[in-house]
């Protein structure tokens, strides 16, 4: 792993950081609506696992996804735009921040159910198989979704059929406001995979050193036949749930403890203490990721509103396939 | 009466679906079936009987009792390039995978600006008179008929039952069949070659110019009979097939009242906010003018279906109802 790989990381993870906080105030400037969960905390996750995959593979995500998006390669302005419910959005604006679709980069969604996600790639798996493909289908959600009926299906499913899924758990330790022990009666999530006869891991969401090493580790073995697998990734989400949460379930210095293990922070701090980043080097890339932003944000601003008479466009398919 | 010309063949409405399954099988590699017990117990209806044996376990799929996954799966597989059929084994259970049919499978394609159609085709039974019991006796097709985004259809001849099945799968969208459990053993006629036939138009079953009975799925048998009951008495009852749910053929409903000015819409599901409404609703807001009297219907009463034989009875549409119906409404 070279230096150049290691500055691709921290680039991927200081895009997402950017483009978020540019979020939080187009948010307040009343240009995005709706609700916006934002993810500023847990880039190592999406970055580290999404490094793991190739092209082919298919990615599912959940609402909290602008991070899974950019990392696994959609473009800022396409997702900007979306955002702001333009046309040119990556979902043609019909979606919004909740609803990221992609067909060229296989990211098929952008689930706002906790847990619906799951049972789709269990089928994008299916398909893979039945067809002799060797692709991968990543899926992430987060503990929350482990409550869920859903979660379980798929997963038995999964393992029972023997089927290419990355089963991506992202532990950020609140559903919403409830915290995991107040909604889990067995907390150590590897359990719950374990008995499905699925290999598990936990991971420290907060290097992205280590998901990425887990990532890989799992998805050759899923690519090579060896069935679902199965990462909890520990992480913790910086900002309220949504703009509209004023945070009463958690302290303010347990926020503050999880803020000094910064993911974003930490890799930077690590890079430039083992030389692999300097100053300029920093300077560099923060100016390039700006300009991203601003690229973004003057896309989705150029962008045109839909006309009105296409409002009954996308129920049914316009063409035969 | 014999057409030496056109060769027939008497067939089961179960044998007729088993055969369409079996032969989208034999066309196209994508398609499979998957559900409970439709492999080596041959289907809860013995509809899949045999495929196994036929195509293997990776076509002929089992599944666990895990109704949101399967049917998630479906829809999944569908995304990856395949062309599943989903077979929920019946109305009742498919409530524990509506946040799948809903949820995703009805709204992927919107969301994502049109860039993820779902080729999936569900099929489950529906409806009641087998003494089943409240759980088991659902006629909640309407529900489904609700949902933009979604296809429903209600076969009820051996025809559609042989027919409606390639033409949901060449369909690029979701398409939910609904099988009512009483048609399984009826029996009618196919010529030896058929065709695919559409999913989006009504039929008329039988002429008339007296009254028309507007009905679809396991309702039809009963109007069908009726019908022949208020023939004996001089009235000419035509009888309105919708055979699908969504899209509603709006014309041909419109195009029945205009010609005999009264109807009758039968429909085993409950009146309050069903589908009967729906159809109410459109000839009230297109065709009031043209009735000569109240649209009147037959629904299933308002309770949970019960078990005895003579209360179930009771409960559901029959034929001795539609017929007193359709005499009221000519006055006679």
């Amino acid at each position: 792993m070279g230096d150049t790989h290691q500055l691709d990381l921290l680039r991927g993870m200081l895009r997402i950081r950017r483009f978020e906080e540019r979020c939080a105030q187009l948010y307040q400037a009343e240009k995005i609506r709706g609700f916006l969960h934002l993810y500023i905390g847990e880039e190592a996750v999406a970055v580290g696992v999404m490094g793991a995959l190739e092209p082919g593979d298919a990615v599912v995500a959940t609402y909290r996804e602008h991070g899974h998006a950019l990392a696994r390669g959609l473009d800022p302005g396409a997702v900007m735009a979306e955002m702001y419910g333009k046309q040119q959005g990556c979902s043609g604006g019909r979606g919004g921040s909740m609803h990221l679709f992609d067909a060229a980069t296989r990211f098929y969604g952008g689930n706002a159910i906790v847990g619906g996600g799951l049972p789709v790639a269990v089928g994008l798996a299916l398909a893979d198989r039945l067809s002799g493909r060797r692709g991968v289908t990543a899926v992430f959600f987060g503990e929350g979704a482990v409550a869920e009926g859903e979660f379980h299906e798929a997963m038995n499913l999964a393992a029972l059929w023997d089927l290419p899924v990355l089963f991506c758990c992202e532990n950020n330790l609140y559903a919403m406001g409830t915290a995991l022990d107040r909604s889990e009666s067995q907390t150590r999530l590897t359990l719950k995979a374990a008995s499905y006869e699925m290999p598990a891991w936990d991971v420290d969401g907060m290097d992205v050193l280590a998901v990425e090493e887990a990532a890989q580790k799992a998805v050759e073995s899923v690519r090579a036949g060896g069935g679902p697998h199965f990462l909890e990734l520990r992480t913790y989400r910086f900002r309220a749930h949504s703009m509209f949460d004023p945070e009463l379930y958690r302290s303010r210095d347990e926020v503050e403890d999880w803020r000094n293990r910064d993911p974003l922070e930490s890799f930077k701090e690590r890079l430039v203490a083992d030389g692999g980043l300097d100053d300029d080097t920093w300077a560099a890339m923060e100016a390039e990721v700006a300009a991203e932003v601003d690229d973004a944000v003057a896309f989705a601003e150029a962008g045109t509103w839909e006309p009105e008479e296409e409002l009954t466009r996308f129920v049914y398919s316009e063409a035969r396939i | 009466m014999t057409d030496i010309d056109t060769e027939t063949r008497t067939i089961t409405y179960r044998e007729a679906m088993r055969e369409a399954i079996r032969v989208a099988l034999l066309d196209d590699d994508r398609v499979f079936l998957m559900g409970e017990d439709v492999g080596r117990y041959g289907g809860c209806y013995a509809v899949s009987k045999g495929l196994l044996e036929e195509f293997g376990p990776d076509r002929i799929r089992d599944t666990p009792l895990s109704e949101a996954a399967f049917v998630g799966a479906g829809i999944g597989a569908a995304l990856g390039g395949m062309r599943p059929i989903v077979e929920v084994m019946t109305v009742n259970f498919s409530l524990l995978a509506l946040d799948q049919i809903v949820n995703t499978a009805a709204l992927y394609l919107h969301m994502s600006g049109g860039q993820f159609n779902i080729p999936l085709v569900i099929r489950m039974a529906t409806g009641a008179g087998r003494q089943v019991a409240a759980q088991h006796s659902h006629s909640l097709e309407g529900w489904y008929g609700h949902i933009p985004g979604l296809k429903v259809v209600t076969p009820a001849t051996v025809e559609d039952a042989r027919w409606m099945l390639p033409t949901a799968l060449a369909d690029p969208d979701p398409v939910i069949i609904f099988e009512h459990a009483g048609l399984y053993n009826t029996e009618g006629t196919l010529p030896e070659l058929g065709a695919p036939v559409d999913l989006e138009t009504a039929r008329i079953r039988r002429r008339g110019s007296d009254i028309s009975l507007v009905t679809y799925g396991g309702s039809l048998p009963k109007a069908m009979a009726a019908a022949e009951e208020l023939a004996r008495d001089g009235i000419s009852a035509e009888v309105l097939d919708l055979r699908s749910l969504r899209p509603i053929d709006t014309a041909a409903l419109l195009s029945t009242v205009a010609s005999t000015h009264r109807v009758v819409i039968i429909d085993e599901g409950w009146k309050t906010a069903g589908f009967s409404a729906e159809i109410s609703a459109r000839i009230a807001e297109e065709a009031i003018w043209e009735l000569d009297a109240p649209i009147s219907r037959i629904c299933s009463e308002e309770v949970p279906i019960p078990y005895p034989r003579h209360l179930e009875e009771a409960a559901l549409p029959q034929v001795n109802e539609i017929v007193a119906a359709a005499r009221e409404l000519i006055g006679g």
